[in-house]
């Protein structure tokens, strides 16, 4: 049987990318990037659609080759050391890339085989895995019965079987609905708590400020920003006031009367229903200032007022001049609502 | 890289030929599961056999076989060697849907991210139509025998349907490339019956070729499919062999050795 093959990479990169390109026709679905992922880290790509994330983790995975650029997994040329580094990875796809005519049981022994492992283990991995993914009582339906949480922990499972040094999941949770995406998560930061190194493409803002620790923003091919989540957010340098009326029944004329300060700092004035509180982008402490005034000015009764860092979505907007073009379900956005004036 | 990294590295991606049969082996059994999830999938290969038998012998099988100087009997024994040709290639065209539709599911990029060669997928696939085509080729003996086919020589026989399935394998590399370069499984289908339609219509597996016109006589004498039935109608019930059974395994060996590089290539390639 093939041994698997040390890490021989230097540096502590589990992965390494250097002027990637791929062009598809006219579209640039790369142009030239650059990524290191530390060992034992998550690194998030964060973009919108068609910011080339998907067609990153495919070069990475070897399903497709790159025009140009050279990338390392584990230690492994992507080019030229494809059945290697096939050996250390482990694919979760954007659309769950699991066998729907085969129990969940099935599919997971199947893959094994096809790691060759010998059946013993392919039985007992498969055993152990539905086991902790929680789906040892639907091991034996097909898994089109399955539900989409289901069917996306049976994927993550099956990534699992070669207990992979590199994890990569592609937009992990699009397509969820908000609990089950949670669920997802929980999978997720537990499987990274085992060592395993994850490079997460992602759209949604909250789901890389929950699993990622480092984050690379890419759009149309390129990368505009990267670094720690929180270094990110200080770049960009603006907060987020939080103002909370006492009397609900506030809310809506507090917003209105501190949209017509007309503050814009990285995003406009928005109201979080949820929280019943209006949140003000601002830049300086002058229109903090500004602020607290006109919450006086109208004598409306305020609770509380805090400042935040920015959402990963007003990061977005602001290195790219363009909002994040995240789909209807994004999770930040949908608490949101712009003010009407 | 240094020489000796480099012979390491040769070393371990040479996947063995053991890990190639339990890879093969691996995706055979989930095909077949496939079958027993969904037994529907073999309605086409438990009735083509049945409907189009009755349909040849009872609607042709008279004046066909009035030509032919035996009446519908004759008429049987002249078309059942045929049908097993046909068979073979009408259900050959399954790969290529299959191919497609795994394309499409996204288990197929889990496929070619694992450290397995590009060519189980492919053969996996191929054994398992065989496996579907032996059992169509059974119902159609059966059927056959009902209607008064007489067989008369079993090794002929097995001889008859193992030259179809080495054929019919060849043709499964064309399916397969179709499969991974054409968008859906209707597609493939579609794409499927242009070819299969002319290549089975003219041909002598319905017929004797000696009452079409010249130009489609060259096309007949030319088309495997006539040399697979003319060579199967010897086996089974006598007459000329050796030539027709020649020509059969050149096209069978021409067809893998073109097609074959190209669906690994295709499929290796696919983005």
């Amino acid at each position: 049987m093939t041994r698997i093959d040390k890490n021989s990479s230097g540096g502590g990169n589990a992965v390494t990318v250097r002027g990637m390109v791929k062009h598809y026709g006219e579209t640039k679905a790369l142009d030239g990037v650059d990524l290191d992922v530390r060992e034992g880290t998550v690194m998030g790509v964060l973009g919108p659609n068609g910011a080339g994330k998907t067609t990153l983790v495919r070069i990475l995975s070897t399903l497709l080759a790159p025009d140009s650029g050279q990338a390392t997994v584990a230690g492994y040329d992507v080019l030229r050391q494809p059945r290697q580094l096939r050996r250390v990875i482990g694919l979760t796809g954007q659309y769950a890339s699991v066998d729907e005519k085969l129990p969940g049981w099935e599919n997971l022994y199947m893959i094994g085989r096809l790691l060759d492992l010998p059946r013993k283990d392919a039985r007992t991995r498969a055993d152990e895995l539905l086991e902790r993914f929680s789906l040892t009582d639907a091991a034996k339906r097909p898994a089109s019965t399955y539900s989409g949480g289901m069917r996306r922990r049976l994927d993550l499972a099956a990534s699992m079987i070669g207990r992979p040094e590199v994890l990569f999941l592609d937009e992990p949770t699009t397509g969820l609905d908000p609990r089950t995406r949670k669920e997802v998560w929980t999978e997720v930061k537990a499987m990274v708590g085992e060592g395993v190194t994850v490079l997460l493409t992602t759209q949604y803002m909250e789901e890389a400020e929950q699993l990622a620790s480092e984050l690379t923003v890419v759009d149309r091919g390129k990368v505009i920003a990267g670094g720690a989540i929180d270094e990110l957010k200080a770049k960009v340098g603006g907060r987020t006031l939080r103002v909370r009326p006492a009397d609900p029944l506030h809310l809506r004329p507090l917003a209105a009367a501190l949209d017509d300060l007309g503050i814009t700092g990285l995003a406009t004035t928005a109201v979080d229903a949820e929280s019943g509180s209006v949140l003000v982008p601002i830049l300086s402490d002058e229109q903090l200032t500004a602020v607290v005034g006109a919450v006086t000015a109208h004598s409306i009764t305020i609770s509380s007022i805090t400042t935040e860092l920015p959402s990963l979505d007003e990061v977005f907007l602001s290195l790219t001049g363009h909002r994040a073009s995240a789909p209807q379900d994004s999770v930040p956005s949908e608490t949101l609502e712009e003010v009407a004036v | 890289m240094s020489a000796a990294t480099a012979t390491a590295v040769n070393t371990d991606a040479r996947i063995p030929l053991r890990s190639h049969l339990r890879h093969t082996g691996a995706l055979v059994r989930r095909n077949l599961l496939w079958i027993r999830q969904d037994p529907e999938s073999m309605f086409d290969a438990l009735l083509m056999p049945i409907v189009f038998t009755l349909l040849f012998v009872y609607v042709f099988g008279g004046s066909i076989g009035q030509a032919l100087g035996g009446g519908q009997d004759g008429y049987v024994q002249y078309v059942i060697p045929g049908m097993i040709a046909m068979m073979s290639m009408t259900l050959s065209q399954g790969v290529g849907t299959g191919f497609s539709q795994d394309f499409n599911s996204g288990v197929m990029d889990r496929f070619r991210s694992l450290p397995i060669g590009r060519g189980s997928v492919l053969f996996a696939k191929i054994s398992v139509e065989i496996v579907r085509m032996l059992f169509a080729t059974t119902v159609l003996m059966i059927v056959a025998v009902l209607v008064g086919f007489d067989i008369n020589h079993w090794g002929g026989l097995f001889a008859a349907v193992g030259l179809a399935t080495v054929f019919a394998s060849s043709i499964m590399w064309v399916f397969l490339t179709l499969g991974v370069i054409l968008k859906n499984a209707q597609s493939v289908q579609a794409m499927g019956f242009l070819v299969l339609f002319p290549l089975q219509f003219g041909s002598s597996i319905f017929a004797p070729t000696k009452s079409m016109p010249g130009w489609l006589q060259d096309f007949t004498d030319y088309n495997p499919l006539s040399t697979l039935a003319d060579a199967a109608r010897g086996l089974m019930v006598g007459g000329p062999v050796a030539h027709d059974l020649w020509v059969t395994l050149g096209w069978s060996v021409a067809i893998t050795a073109v097609m074959a590089p190209v669906a690994i290539h295709k499929f290796r390639t696919k983005s």
